[in-house]
């Protein structure tokens, strides 16, 4: 509970830093401090230390698990501001109230991670949604940004409206929205229970972009301000993940209807459409919103296998997703020229950011001794323990193999090609992060067990 | 009368605001289709929060956290208002139409 009240009490203080702060400075500042005193007050509850005692039982259960994936979501947004906060600058006029909008956006993280009544999956998602349209369409005058975010407000209240039929039939079916009390393993028979499971299948399916239902992804993190696509392709996907784990793990994991198998179909499809589109693309922001698109298709695995494994790869997976994506998102931002030739010679002119790039895709490719072939690892793995789906394993392997194509596409632009500065220029403490942020790809790549021994003491 | 009644009539609401997102190209009425949806839900939370409550005893509490749930439903269908007509206003000042067939350039 700490956190839920901590993110929005300085979503608040930020709103009204804008007033306070006269220069943008103090405003960063103030969010990274904010973002630090979050990151410890969550990790001091999950040593047990709670600064509010409030009964939240039968709607929400902070357990040790969405706790630790809380503090992962707080140190990637930490990350997330001391790399890009600078670029939020180039977006508008509203500095002080992006940082808001994420604020509140994390207190919706926290609810979907921790819930178990579906009321508060609700509320989780539509605070996380609501900002996150807003921050889409930041860039005022900028017509990609307004289309972007028209777009995903349609869509996204869209797929809010299937899964409210969906919760409303299960309501229906069972009279609860408990996801601890419904019984749904006597009610199995009823038609409402089926289709309700699916209309909530396919609307947070919608809302990780898994295919079929990722035609608005590529659009939308394409059209977004570069800072905000790194936030919401990384720490919103995440967050919603570890809810959609939850979700079906505790509701829906011992009912007969046949979802894994949709499931394990759509992750498929979701790694052959978004790796096979990815190969074809000329700008590096719309590849890596393909690509968020196939490593969504991965953590699918971690649903399809349901197992221990499964969450723990999850947890490996978001915090190397998260690093690697922040990461080249930060160098995209300070960018003029985001294609692929945009990035022609950036070894010669920046080495070091070049550097810190090739290790964040090597992470996102899944290459040993990088956290991204741990997390691609703990997913096929918690596939095999299951017994079945073998073909779901061999293929992911294969279209892992694609995935490499294009990441070292954008290596070879940088190593091997000649071509003009489009590098603005980056502050020494934003490199110094980015140089952190590579060091902790390799070191979780090599020493995963600190980790776990985290998440299990 | 049945809650059998309820259910057709809202899942005709329903599918009458998923057609109407999925083939009209006018921002507002598609908009407006998002809201008949959410409403059809809002009715179909009622009934059947009616339903659990006579199927459950009628005592006063049983079956009235449906009807919690349309308040949340509506709040945040208000939320969800105030954003979306303020993104169509900004997408009006920029290209003078609400149509989204105008929504393709993004796809190069």
């Amino acid at each position: 509970m700490n956190a839920v009240i901590l993110s929005g009490l300085l979503g608040v203080v930020m709103l009204f830093a804008s007033f306070l702060f006269q220069t943008k400075e103090p405003v960063r500042i103030t969010a990274i401090a904010g973002t630090l005193l979050l990151l410890i007050a969550n990790v001091l509850e999950s040593k047990g230390i709670h600064f509010f005692s409030i009964n939240t039982s039968g709607f929400l259960n902070f357990g040790y698990y969405s706790l630790f994936f809380n503090s992962i979501a707080i140190f990637a947004t930490l990350i997330f501001f001391l790399i890009s906060s600078k670029d939020m600058q180039k977006v508008g006029g509203h500095y002080a109230e992006y940082f808001a909008l994420i604020f509140f956006i994390l207190t919706g993280i926290f609810l979907v991670t921790s819930f178990t009544n579906l009321l508060m999956l609700f509320i989780g998602i539509e605070i996380i949604s609501i900002p996150l349209y807003i921050l889409t369409g930041a860039a005022k005058k900028d017509l990609k940004s307004n289309e972007a975010a028209l777009k995903y407000f349609l869509m996204g209240s869209f797929s809010t409206g299937i899964m409210l039929m969906g919760i409303t039939l299960i309501y229906g079916a069972t009279g609860t929205f408990d996801i601890d009390k419904m019984n749904l393993v006597a009610l199995e028979k009823s038609h409402l229970i089926t289709a309700g499971l699916f209309m909530l299948l396919f609307s947070m399916c919608f809302k990780v972009s898994i295919a079929p239902f990722h035609f608005w992804t590529p659009d939308v993190y394409d059209g977004a301000p570069n800072v905000f696509t790194s936030f919401m392709a990384t720490i919103v996907k995440v967050g919603i993940f570890i809810g959609f784990i939850h979700l079906f793990n505790t509701a829906f994991d011992k009912v007969t209807i046949q979802w894994k198998v949709w499931m394990a179909v759509m992750a498929a499809l979701t790694l052959f459409i978004g790796n096979i589109t990815a190969v074809f693309q000329q700008s590096v922001k719309r590849m890596l919103a393909y690509s968020s698109i196939s490593q969504a298709g991965f953590m699918l695995f971690a649903l399809v296998a349901m197992n221990a494994t499964s969450y723990e790869g999850l947890i490996i997976y978001s915090l190397a997703y998260c690093l690697a994506t922040i990461g080249v998102f930060g160098v995209i931002s300070k960018m003029t020229d985001y294609s692929f030739e945009g990035f022609n010679g950036l070894a010669k002119h920046q080495p070091l950011v070049a550097l810190c790039v090739t290790i964040c895709m090597l992470s996102l490719a899944g290459i040993p001794l990088s956290a991204g072939f741990l997390a691609k690892f703990y997913m096929l793995k918690a596939l095999i323990e299951t017994g079945g789906y073998l073909w779901l394993v061999i293929f992911g392997v294969i279209m892992a193999a694609v995935s490499a194509y294009y990441y070292f596409r954008l290596i070879q632009a940088m190593y091997f090609k000649e071509g003009p500065n489009n590098f603005t220029q980056i502050a020494a403490g934003e490199k110094y992060v980015l140089v952190a942020i590579c060091i902790l790809i390799v070191f979780v790549g090599v020493f995963p067990n600190i980790i776990f021994n985290w998440l299990y003491f | 009368m049945p809650i059998n009644y309820y259910i057709t009539l809202a899942l005709c609401l329903f599918s009458i605001g998923v057609v109407g997102v999925l083939t009209r190209r006018n921002a507002i009425i598609v908009f407006m289709c998002i809201e008949l949806m959410l409403n059809a839900v809002n009715l179909l939370l009622v009934a059947f929060s009616k339903m659990h409550h006579i199927a459950k005893g009628a005592t006063a509490v049983t079956g009235t956290d449906g009807q919690l749930f349309v308040f949340f439903i509506m709040v945040v269908a208000a939320a969800e208002v105030s954003v979306g007509l303020a993104i169509i206003v900004m997408m009006y000042r920029n290209v003078h139409s609400i149509n989204i067939n105008f929504l393709n350039r993004l796809k190069h």
